[in-house]
């Protein structure tokens, strides 16, 4: 165990990150130069289309140091989204230091610095790495500034290299060896494994990615997941090279994976402990949450046809994101669909794209929502995530709202900014404390509703990306709420209907038919959209109705031309949604999301 | 297959000069017009038995006018024996007020031409000068007046508006000149711009703007109106007949999806399903034919879904609009079922009417022509 290496590389985007990695890959000859790329990109397509998952986020690189000895050096890849924040930490939990990479030219940027934080939250031990050494544009002065006055570090810890040329890289390796201390733990403890990562591998089942911290796990024992006590028997345990290498046994300091009959990846909870069922330990690692869905929005296809195809497309998804859940559903506007569940805004944008992209669909989603709480007046109580299902409204006793924790870490000079956006948000009970010079800890009570809002996205503008935001539920609070219908053309669009705080409804739905406005393309005739609660118009704008299209001229050379451009236009408009008489493009329904300040 | 009369049409690709903002097929020499009428006799031959017959014969162009009265006979007699050509069938001309005598048009109603269409495009000799068009007003109306005198029964004029440096007041005094001819038939043009004309590229460095919707739509709008208001039918967007009898039976052909043949370089046909263009280049027409071969560029088969998209579009420009029955019975469109809400609401803005098994658009329907083909 001493032996063992558990490390992490953390950057700014493009600092080289991949690089890297891949060099370190190369200069422990887990793969040899000639067939690197061929090797990788033969396992990425067959990844692709056998639906198997080679290449892991976690490798095991041997490496032969100088002082002589055969370490393994454990490199575990944090996902790319350091918005995903819990993801990143069970992954920093599972490791004992961090190469904290730095481009040369470019130096220490926004993610660096939020990286930095989150890497000192796991007390990890921190090696700056300066890449891209061979660049024209390197100031390698400068960034050792930056390092001392940024970020708080010794500069003299600093290790220089270029992923690209090949060069520094031994030194990235001694460094990791000499300076991030071996794991600590008891092989003779009961088992104590911190699951980071699950994958699912169409042959094999879920593949569980782990970190093992006490005692040992191996083919035939009975595991145990202690947040749920689901029992499982290990198939299979080993490590990540290229591929999977089975091992006869995990032990403590150890990273790899095991395979024990888990049906799907929805099963496996990250960061929840893995123990023995007869040798069980006492308490499970720290830091588990249970991630719960807190926004919700519906999905349809554009083209009533695709329903088959789209419901097939989330199935597939499923298998690979634990944290997706979705549920049938239909709105009279959009027709059948689904009710789906996310993390968060980011999580919903993630989806969409990959619905989008990777499985070819266009979709509409309705306007998100939290999950309220109704108390009606027979005392009965209900959630309500779906503007579909709003209560009425004269059986309302009281109405509530999901409030959060906001954490905010932020640089000191942005402080004025994010707590006027905060009190925006009707953020209260704030408090405030310096964790290091010119840093602040910042924390507020918030709605769901108004943190789902692109506040993060606002944060991360008025902190020019310095900021790190993080939050957790609390509780539910009373709240004066409404519900907010657009109609387009007097006929209810059901889908772009929104569950709002009272003293928002207005400005909601000004912002609602002001983005209609732009978005929807003008049409024969002209479109009133309004926004109305109950029977109350609150908001209102008009699309003009354009009049002339026809061109002069149309005599035998003109009427393919004009067919084909016709059908081209056809197939355009075969993207919008007719809501009644009126075309309305997916961008429109999204575009209602954003928030004002856009 | 059509048992209707088809519509012929011969391109004679030359002209004097090329007006700025023509975009059609043509070269300024006439040094081959020669070899062209004898090739197009001979083009003639390769659709001998596929055209049922010929009710329309249309010479357009390019400057038809600059054919001999002896080049157009030769065209109309190979007409004659190649194809089954109607007895009264309209044998129309495009003239160029420049090329106007009396003997000219005294001859070509010898030879059989029974309607003149002439490009007048404008009283205004600045705004004749600024399209490029190389005569005069006064050669204009003098060719009208030949016109009338050679005893032609049937004349139609073509006029542009939404030109720079017109307003729809000016337009209006150039509709009244031309009414006071009581031509048969009359085209109105708004001044389209392909990018690749002289007129383009004037407007673009010079930063001339073109007309707003509103003031094109006022344009439109206010032509029908005279028009109309004249005894004239607006049977088509830029089309006004005097009576049923003196709209452009060619023109007709196009608007009404029916069958034609085009002769000549750039020459489009349409028959049954399939869609065909001669290549748009003298030298190559005459080679391609003089070597035994069709001069065909290329050619489209069209599906059952195109031709109703035709059919639509091409309906929503004239005011007797689409038959929905034949839609359903040819190409199995039954728009009124699967459209029927959208249909609702045009009828309700007052864009279409449904009359007699037929979607027709109203006047400001057919200035959306292109829309309402869309629904």
């Amino acid at each position: 165990m001493k032996n063992i290496r558990n490390f992490s590389i953390i950057a700014h985007i493009d600092h080289g990150k991949s690089t890297l990695a891949d060099r370190l890959i190369q200069f422990t000859g887990v793969c040899n130069e000639r067939n690197f790329q061929d090797q990788l990109l033969d396992n990425m397509d067959i990844e692709r289309e056998r639906g198997i998952t080679i290449k892991s986020n976690a490798i095991s690189l041997p490496y032969r140091a100088k002082d002589g000895n055969e370490y393994m050096l454990n490199l575990i890849d944090t996902p790319g989204h350091v918005d995903f924040s819990y993801e990143v930490s069970r992954s920093l939990a599972s490791c004992e230091g961090v190469l904290l990479l730095i481009d040369a030219a470019q130096g220490v940027q926004a993610q660096t610095l939020a990286n930095l934080y989150l890497a000192m939250e796991h007390n990890l031990e921190i090696i700056p790495v300066i890449n891209k050494i061979d660049l024209p544009s390197a100031d390698i002065e400068r960034v050792l500034e930056e390092i001392e006055s940024e970020l708080g570090l010794d500069p003299d810890t600093h290790i220089k290299c270029s992923a690209k040329e090949g060069t520094g890289i031994e030194e990235v390796l001694e460094a990791v060896v000499q300076r991030i201390p071996p794991p600590r733990g008891d092989i003779s403890n009961p088992l104590a494994a911190l699951i980071f990562d699950a994958k699912y591998d169409s042959f094999r089942g879920t593949i569980i990615h782990c970190r093992v911290f006490e005692g040992s796990v191996k083919a035939g024992d009975i595991i145990r997941f202690m947040s749920n006590n689901a029992t499982y028997k290990v198939e299979e345990v080993g490590y990540f090279q290229l591929t999977r290498v089975k091992l006869d046994k995990l032990s403590s300091g150890d990273v790899g994976y095991i395979i024990a009959g888990v049906k799907t990846v929805a099963d496996v909870r990250t960061g929840d402990t893995i123990t023995l069922q007869n040798k069980p330990c006492q308490q499970s690692l720290p830091g588990f949450k249970e991630v719960k869905p807190v926004v919700f929005a519906s999905i349809y296809p554009i083209a009533s046809d695709d329903y088959q195809d789209l419901a097939d497309s989330l199935e597939k998804y499923k298998l690979n994101d634990a944290s997706f859940i979705y549920e049938k559903d239909s709105s009279a506007a959009l027709g059948q669909g689904f009710r789906c569940g996310f993390l968060g805004l980011l999580h919903l944008d993630i989806v969409q794209e990959r619905l989008e992209r990777e499985f070819g669909l266009s979709i509409i989603l309705s306007v998100p929502s939290v999950r309220y709480r109704f108390t009606l007046e027979d005392g009965k109580v209900i959630y309500v995530d779906n503007p579909t299902h709003y209560p009425d409204p004269a059986e309302i006793d009281k109405g509530e709202e999901p409030y959060i924790r906001a954490t905010m870490m932020l640089p000191e000079r942005y402080l004025g900014s994010v707590m006027k956006l905060c009190m925006e948000k009707r953020g209260v009970n704030s408090n405030m404390n310096y964790t290091g010079p010119g840093r602040v800890e910042l924390s507020y009570e918030m709605p769901l509703a108004e943190v789902i809002f692109d506040f993060y996205d606002r944060f991360k503008s008025v902190t020019q990306g310095y900021g790190s935001f993080d939050y957790d539920i609390i509780d539910y609070r009373e709240s004066n709420l409404v519900l907010m219908d657009i109609l387009v053309n007097g006929e209810k669009v059901d889908a772009l209907s929104q569950i709002v705080h009272r003293e928002r409804a207005r400005a909601r739905a000004l912002i609602a038919c002001d983005r209609l406005k732009d978005e929807i393309p003008r049409q024969m005739f002209k479109i009133a959209i309004q926004g109305a609660i109950g029977g109350e118009i609150i908001a209102r704008s008009t699309i003009s109705a354009f009049r002339k299209d026809v061109t002069a001229k149309c005599y035998g050379g003109d009427i393919t031309r004009k067919r084909k451009l016709l059908e081209k236009q056809k197939a355009g408009k075969k993207r919008m949604k007719m809501i009644g008489s009126v075309s309305i493009p997916q961008s429109a329904f999204l575009a209602v999301l954003k928030s004002d300040n856009d | 297959m059509h048992t209707k009369s088809a519509g012929l049409y011969i391109h004679v690709p030359f002209c004097l000069s090329k007006c700025r903002y023509c975009s059609f097929y043509s070269i300024t020499s006439v040094e081959l017009m020669d070899e062209f009428v004898k090739t197009v006799v001979r083009e003639m031959a390769f659709y001998k038995d596929i055209f049922p017959s010929f009710d329309s014969l249309y010479f357009g162009g390019g400057t038809p006018s600059l054919l001999t009265t002896g080049q157009v006979k030769t065209l109309l007699d190979a007409a004659q024996k190649y194809f089954d050509i109607r007895p009264r069938a309209e044998i129309t001309t495009e003239v160029n007020p420049g090329d106007v005598s009396l003997e000219y048009f005294q001859s070509l109603r010898r030879v059989g031409v029974n309607r003149l269409n002439i490009g007048v495009q404008s009283f205004d000799d600045s705004l004749l000068k600024f399209l490029g068009r190389r005569h005069t007003a006064k050669q204009a109306i003098e060719s009208i007046e030949t016109a009338r005198n050679a005893g032609f029964k049937n004349l139609g004029f073509d006029l542009i508006y939404a030109v720079h440096g017109q307003n729809v007041k000016t337009w209006r005094q150039t509709l009244k000149k031309a009414l006071s001819f009581s031509p048969e038939h009359l085209s109105c043009y708004q001044l389209s711009l392909d990018c690749k004309t002289p007129l383009y590229k004037q407007y673009k460095q010079d930063g001339l703007e073109l007309p707003s919707e509103k003031e094109a739509l006022d344009f439109f709008i206010s032509t029908s109106m005279i028009l109309t208001e004249a005894g004239y039918i607006h049977y088509e967007v830029s089309n006004f007949a005097r009576t049923r009898k003196f709209e452009s039976r060619h023109n007709r052909k196009y608007w009404n999806h029916e069958p034609y043949l085009g002769l000549g370089p750039a020459a489009h046909s349409f028959f049954g399903n399939r869609r065909w263009w001669n290549k748009a280049n003298v030298k190559t027409y005459l080679k391609d034919i003089g070597s035994g071969k069709k001069p065909v560029a290329r050619s489209e088969q069209l599906s059952n879904d195109e031709l109703a998209l035709e059919s639509l579009f091409l309906g929503m420009r004239t005011a007797d609009g689409v038959n929905l029955e034949s839609l359903k019975k040819l190409y199995g469109l039954d728009l009124l079922a699967v459209k029927k809400r959208i249909i609702g609401t045009l009828i309700d803005h007052q864009l279409v009417i449904l009359k007699n098994n037929r979607l027709c658009p109203t006047l400001e329907g057919m200035a959306l022509a292109d829309s309402l083909a869309l629904i």
